[in-house]
């Protein structure tokens, strides 16, 4: 184990299309890409962990840890593909999962779709007992009727089960005793109880989280099991740990009794990869930007933490509309995701204005300048015309891209019906899609009563490079950092991941009626359910414990989140909690209001493992103007025409060299483009610092 | 020339889509802050932005479509009753008034002017749906609107920058929950300085001195793609008329439709007259809501404003039920104005085949419960002992459509949500015992219409409940369309079978459970058409019977 003194450490992203693995080992990092192999997900990681180990000359057995993060179990939702399920829940209550919200997410359409549930309605079984909102039993459980359905559960050959009460958030005892009468007669089975996956109120939210993990759960298990057995067999004899929603680690036995925990894990690995760039660099506040081929991901990160949910909505089946998806009650790092990525569709619609996305090109047939079958035109395409790309070499030359197919594409599908050029077709689109990111940032931060305007942009993914800067000015942010190694980010962020665990939970609580001891038995509850999970996978670790609740005026319907002392609580609190939670309201919403009682919904307590501090990178201490060796003609919106742009070769630029806009500057994964109002200057750790002109910093401080 | 054409019609359309974001953050403003379970749970809600001539230019898409172009009129009241002379930067206009803002006392709508360098740009309005406006409550048993509740005439809420404390301190002696209600009312002046900020910032960046370049863009092509919509209809005139269950006495909707390829304009001659009760409609909500069938048959994808509505009129003879004037009661005006869809869908259905839907449920069931400690009894633990007020939405099935079954327990035309149970039992001291699918309720069809829900409440120990029951279909299912059969009709009851009435403030004994059973959508084409493999699947899930398959399919 270890290699030179140094703790050899893996990380590997299952992407619908890519597999990343990551090994570092000190200052070694070395990554590797391979295909995703969807019939067994695990011999795409080994593949690349053999492959990142001959890079770095290091044996496989000196690998003293992997971290892994997936989108199985989102796909496996998506595509409603998973175990036989059974769901029992409380008499009365069948069709919860499948009446939803009993609202529509559009308005005008006459012909629209609902999701169907996870289980449909004959796999729905029902049985009394009742549990009151305070928590006390109103009826008894009916086990005999449990033991009518247990039977039929396995005559039916389900895999799988979920139970879920009205009320067990408050009380889980009715769940519990229903498990254990399962797993009586059915020796094995897997069960999953709601108010052990996400002790929740609101029924339909935990309710579908518990199917959701039900229906994921034997899939996962036994892809986790293969890849442990997997990596012993290559010489990987060392822990597992999975990435959670919530940016933290789990242990994999963990991961395997809550697979729901796993989704999102990700796009979350994208947003710990940037908290560390910013936490490197000292960057209070950042927005990071992860734009592909079919989606663009924002995330606001303060205090060097990506912001957190509770709850978030999986497998959207309309166009990325919230209310399409699937509800999941758990902790997550919270991203907006929009259909905005480069291989997204630009239209004309019956407004005969210029649309772009939801659809999405896709990697296959890809964008018509891929010249595989694509007829209708892309954002790439529409960067390829306006001098963003460089036609010969992109992806590093490995997909020659044909401009006549580009502007045939844009010509037919826009210009054509707009009376317009081809290019003017492709400033359209251009224009249209970095504005839809930006609405989509702006909302996003009023949301969370934010101003973009002192934020420093982080970007990364394939495409973000290439409109970062535009959307800065659209943001009126000045300051853009692209680090290097984008591509394999979420993998890289997996590696600065902690280990923890947010335990949430419903519970109500009027401010007025405050009862210090009874807050603090809940507290303590939820601290140890946090701790176990954390410790799991770092025994020795120093913890951090955080308490958050999520608080309303009595009646409004939307609750605020407010970070509470982290300390017991005695007689009198209640007037530091409406404080602090009239410092959060006002901070919202601009004032705060007289005569009202607070109600508290929801209670969590994060509790995770202390990070090593990061070491901060030095400002460059003096900056050398590169000229360019060639140019080529881009656009600038801004300017709303054709300038010249020197073009530069990102590899050559050492710390310090600094790059007038407009510039191009190439590496073989993308290309940043810096627009006129902006210059670049590469930083000591080789990320690129892009800021508006008149701004004479750096990005330490 | 092509080119900067093209560029400035870019740069146009990236304006128009910054405005409609304005507006969006306008109204979530509202929607976060909000009291009024209507407004955060079912969005009934409305924000938009106006030209400085009171002309909409962009509306928030909300939960509910009573608000489409009642709102757009709105501000030209504004506009006449407060005179142009008196409107100063820092100003808020407030009303209630039905007949101004959107149909009932319940609706407070706020105007506020914006100003750019001491220049009148434009106006922002909201409108939301408060807790209570005092009077009887919410419910339908006013004769007059005077017993409705206070009745705020267009008035200022603000002069430059300064609340009127005045009509707070009234308002706050009229209605109950009043900290909630004034609350709210600081939400809608707070959300239009929201909307006035974000122009500004957008004002900023485009370099824009005023909106006028932009209005002119915005309703050109808007104008020109709605009649664009139109321009291939039949012409001609289409009927169609549909009776619902009403207060005491059955209601008859009529419609003409008179289609050119310049307008349509609905026509509701020969409409019941007005009902004593207040289930009358204002002109405005009826509008509202046939508009909104129009638009989404017609033009679903063009946005609301002054111009891609000027296309679409509405008209009904004063003092039929759907045009009532003051001092008729309103406070319901939901129930038939929900109605009005499936009304002009029946007209439409003739002029344009397999495009609309078959009848829903359609007016939603909201149930309004007020709970009250028994005197003398201990209350039982956590629930505690409260005098509340509870608002419940829940939604019955929608009609067939022509290739889709219909939606079981789904709002439609509304927009809005149902709530949690477990919230609701957290707020007031009662238990929900049931709340799912009605099965067999769906019209059969080749399409089935959509199922109903069953809800069964009682109070908690130590309570009594009444309920202010404004339910409708219980007497006239949703119809089929083209050989599909009727939806099951609503019933209202106890759970010893005892029926109740299905409008009107009633006492649930002691001890019973409430029991509703909400109306199934009316299904679309021959039964006996249906695919064999959708009817198995329907009995296996239990949404119909087998004999039901047997008899009906």
């Amino acid at each position: 184990m270890s290699y030179q003194g140094h703790q050899v450490r893996i990380g590997a992203d299952i992407g619908g299309t890519f597999t990343d693995v990551v090994l570092e080992a000190g200052p070694i990092q070395k990554s590797a890409k391979v295909l995703t192999n969807h019939a067994e997900p695990e011999q795409a990681i080994v593949e690349g962990l053999v492959k990142v180990a001959e890079k770095a000359g290091i044996d496989i057995d000196q690998v003293d840890q992997v971290i892994h993060g997936t989108t199985l179990a989102t796909n496996a939702l998506i595509e409603h593909r998973g175990a036989k399920t059974a769901f029992i829940t409380t008499q009365g209550f069948r069709d919860v999962i499948e009446m939803r919200t009993e609202g529509r997410f559009e308005q005008y359409d006459l012909n629209l779709i609902l999701p169907p549930p996870l289980i449909s309605r004959e796999h729905r079984y029902v049985v009394a007992g009742r549990i009151a909102a305070s928590g006390d039993e109103l009826i008894a459980l009916d086990e005999l009727a449990l033991e009518a359905i247990a039977q039929k559960i396995k005559s039916s050959d389900y895999e799988s089960v979920a139970i879920g009460f009205i009320h067990s958030y408050m009380n889980g005892t009715h769940e519990q005793r229903a498990r254990d009468i399962i797993a009586d007669y059915i020796p094995g089975v897997s069960v999953s109880i709601s108010s052990e996956v996400s002790p929740q109120m609101r029924e339909f939210e935990r309710f579908n989280t518990v199917c959701a993990n039900a229906f994921v759960k034997p899939l996962m298990a036994s892809y986790l099991e293969r890849l442990v057995e997997c990596l012993e067999v290559v010489g990987a004899d060392c822990p597992v740990f999975m990435i959670h929603s919530g940016g933290g680690l789990i242990s994999i036995e963990s991961a395997i009794e809550f697979p729901v925990r796993l989704l999102e894990s990700g796009p979350a690995g994208g947003a710990i990869y940037a908290a560390d760039f910013a936490a490197r660099h000292g960057l209070d506040r950042v927005l990071s930007f992860d734009m592909g081929g079919t989606t663009a991901k924002i995330c606001l990160i303060e205090q060097h933490t990506p912001k957190t949910a509770r709850s978030f909505e999986v497998a959207r089946t309309y166009r990325f509309k919230k209310g399409s998806g699937m509800p999941i009650s758990i902790p997550v790092i919270e991203m907006v995701e929009i259909g905005a990525g480069g291989g997204s569709i630009g239209w004309v619609d019956a407004l005969h204005q210029i649309r772009v996305g939801p659809e999405s090109a896709g990697s296959e047939p890809g964008p018509a300048c891929y010249d595989r079958g694509g007829e209708n035109p892309a954002v790439t395409d529409a960067d390829l015309l306006l001098g963003r790309l460089d036609a010969d070499n992109f992806a590093g030359g490995d997909i020659p891209l044909v401009t006549g197919r580009s502007v045939k594409a844009l010509e037919c599908d826009i210009g054509s019906k707009l009376d317009m050029d081809s290019e003017t077709a492709a400033i359209g689109i251009c224009e249209v899609v970095d504005e839809n990111m930006a609405n989509a940032a702006r909302v996003h931060a009023v949301e969370s009563g934010k101003e973009l305007g002192d934020y420093t942009m982080i970007a990364f993914g394939g495409a973000a490079p290439l409109h970062a800067s535009r959307l800065c000015e659209k943001l009126n942010i000045d300051r853009l950092l692209i680090p290097p190694g984008a591509g394999v980010g979420s993998a890289i962020g997996f590696l600065r991941a902690p280990f923890g665990f947010e335990a949430v939970r419903g519970a109500y609580l009027k401010l007025s009626q405050f009862d210090p001891g009874w807050t603090n038995k809940l507290i303590q509850e939820l601290s140890s359910e946090a701790e176990k999970f954390t410790r799991a996978g770092a025994p020795d670790a120093r913890l951090k414990r955080e308490i958050k609740a999520y608080m309303r005026y009595q009646g409004q319907g939307w609750e605020i989140v407010v970070v509470l002392p982290n300390r017991d609580f005695v007689a009198g609190d209640e007037a530091e909690i409406r404080r602090l939670f009239e410092v959060e309201y006002i901070r919202l919403f601009g004032r705060s209001l007289e005569g009202l009682d607070i109600e508290i919904m929801n209670w969590s307590v994060q509790s995770s493992s202390i990070l090593p501090a990061v070491e901060p990178v030095a400002p460059v201490s003096s900056e050398t103007l590169l000229s360019p060796t060639s140019k080529r003609r881009i656009f600038d919106a801004r300017e709303q025409a054709f300038v010249e742009a020197g073009i530069y070769d990102r590899e050559s630029m050492a710390a310090g060299s600094k790059v007038a806009g407009p510039a191009i500057i190439v590496e073989n994964e993308t290309t940043t483009i810096v627009n006129s109002a902006f210059e670049a200057i590469m930083q000591s750790d080789l990320c690129l610092l892009v800021q508006r002109k008149s701004r004479k910093t750096n990005a330490a401080d | 020339m092509q080119q900067t054409s093209g560029l400035t019609s870019v740069h146009m359309q990236v304006m128009w889509n910054r405005l409609i974001s304005v507006v969006e953050e306008q109204a979530l403003t509202l929607l976060r802050t909000a009291f009024s379970t209507s407004v955060r749970e079912a969005g009934d809600l409305s924000a938009g932005v106006f030209d400085q001539d009171g002309k909409m230019m962009a509306q928030a898409v909300t939960g509910t479509p009573g608000h489409v172009n009642a709102m757009a009129v709105a501000v030209g009241n504004f506009i006449e009753d407060i005179g142009k002379e008196n409107i100063f930067e820092g100003d808020s206009y407030i009303t209630n008034d039905p007949w101004k803002g959107t149909g009932h006392l319940h609706d407070f709508t706020f105007v506020n002017p914006s100003f750019r360098n001491g220049r009148l740009v434009g106006y922002f309005a909201s409108t939301a749906h408060v807790v209570d406006v005092g009077g009887r409550g919410f419910g339908p048993d006013a004769n007059e609107i005077y017993e409705e509740g206070i009745y705020i005439p267009i008035m200022k809420f603000a002069e430059r920058g300064e609340v009127d404390m005045r009509l707070i301190h009234i308002i706050r002696h009229n209605v109950r929950e009043a900290d909630q209600v004034i609350g709210d009312l600081y939400s809608l002046a707070s959300c239009n300085d929201t909307g006035h900020r974000r122009l500004m910032d957008m004002m900023d960046e485009f370099n824009l001195d005023d909106l006028c370049d932009l209005r002119d863009f915005i309703f050109s092509n808007s104008l020109r793609a709605t009649l664009e919509q139109l321009e291939n209809l039949p012409s001609g005139s289409y009927r169609n008329e549909m009776t619902v269950d009403g207060y005491d006495a059955p209601v008859t909707m009529k419609v003409r439709l008179d289609v050119s390829s310049k307008q349509v304009l609905a026509d509701f001659e020969g409409t019941s007259g007005l009902s004593k009760k207040g289930i009358n409609v204002p002109l405005v909500y009826t509008t509202a809501y046939a508009c909104y069938a129009l638009k989404c048959t017609l033009a679903p994808t063009i946005p609301n404003n002054h111009a891609s509505l000027q296309p679409f009129k509405v008209i009904a003879p004063v003092n039929c039920i759907l045009n009532a004037v003051h001092p008729a009661p309103v406070a319901i005006r939901h129930v038939l104005g929900q109605f009005l869809p499936d009304v002009v869908f029946g007209a439409l259905h003739k002029m344009l085949p397999d495009t609309v839907p078959a009848e829903g449920s359609s007016s939603l069931w909201n149930v309004q419960l007020g709970t009250t400690p028994v005197e003398g009894a201990i209350p039982s633990a956590g629930g505690g002992s409260q005098k509340t007020q509870l608002l419940m939405f829940n939604s019955g099935g929608t009609g067939a459509r022509p290739t889709l079954d219909g939606l079981s327990a789904t709002a439609f035309p509304s927009g809005v949500h149902t709530m949690s149970s477990e919230v609701i039992e957290q707020i007031g001291p009662i238990t929900v015992w049931r709340k799912e699918l009605r099965e067999g309720s769906g019209g059969a069809g080749t399409r089935r219409g959509g199922l109903g829900q069953v809800i069964e409440i009682s109070a908690n120990p130590g309570h009594r409940i009444y309920i202010n029951a404004m339910f409708d279909r219980c007497e006239n299912p949703a119809r089929g369309r083209d050989g599909g059969l009727a939806g099951a009709p609503g019933s209202v009851s106890l759970d010893d079978g005892s029926p109740m009435q299905s409008k009107g403030r009633q006492w649930i004994p002691d001890g019973k459970h409430l029991v509703l059973k909400l109306p199934g959508g009316g299904g679309y084409g021959d039964p006996k058409n249906r695919d064999r493999e959708l009817v198995e699947q329907d009995v296996r899930r239990g949404y119909i019977t087998e004999q039901e398959a047997r008899e009906d399919y």
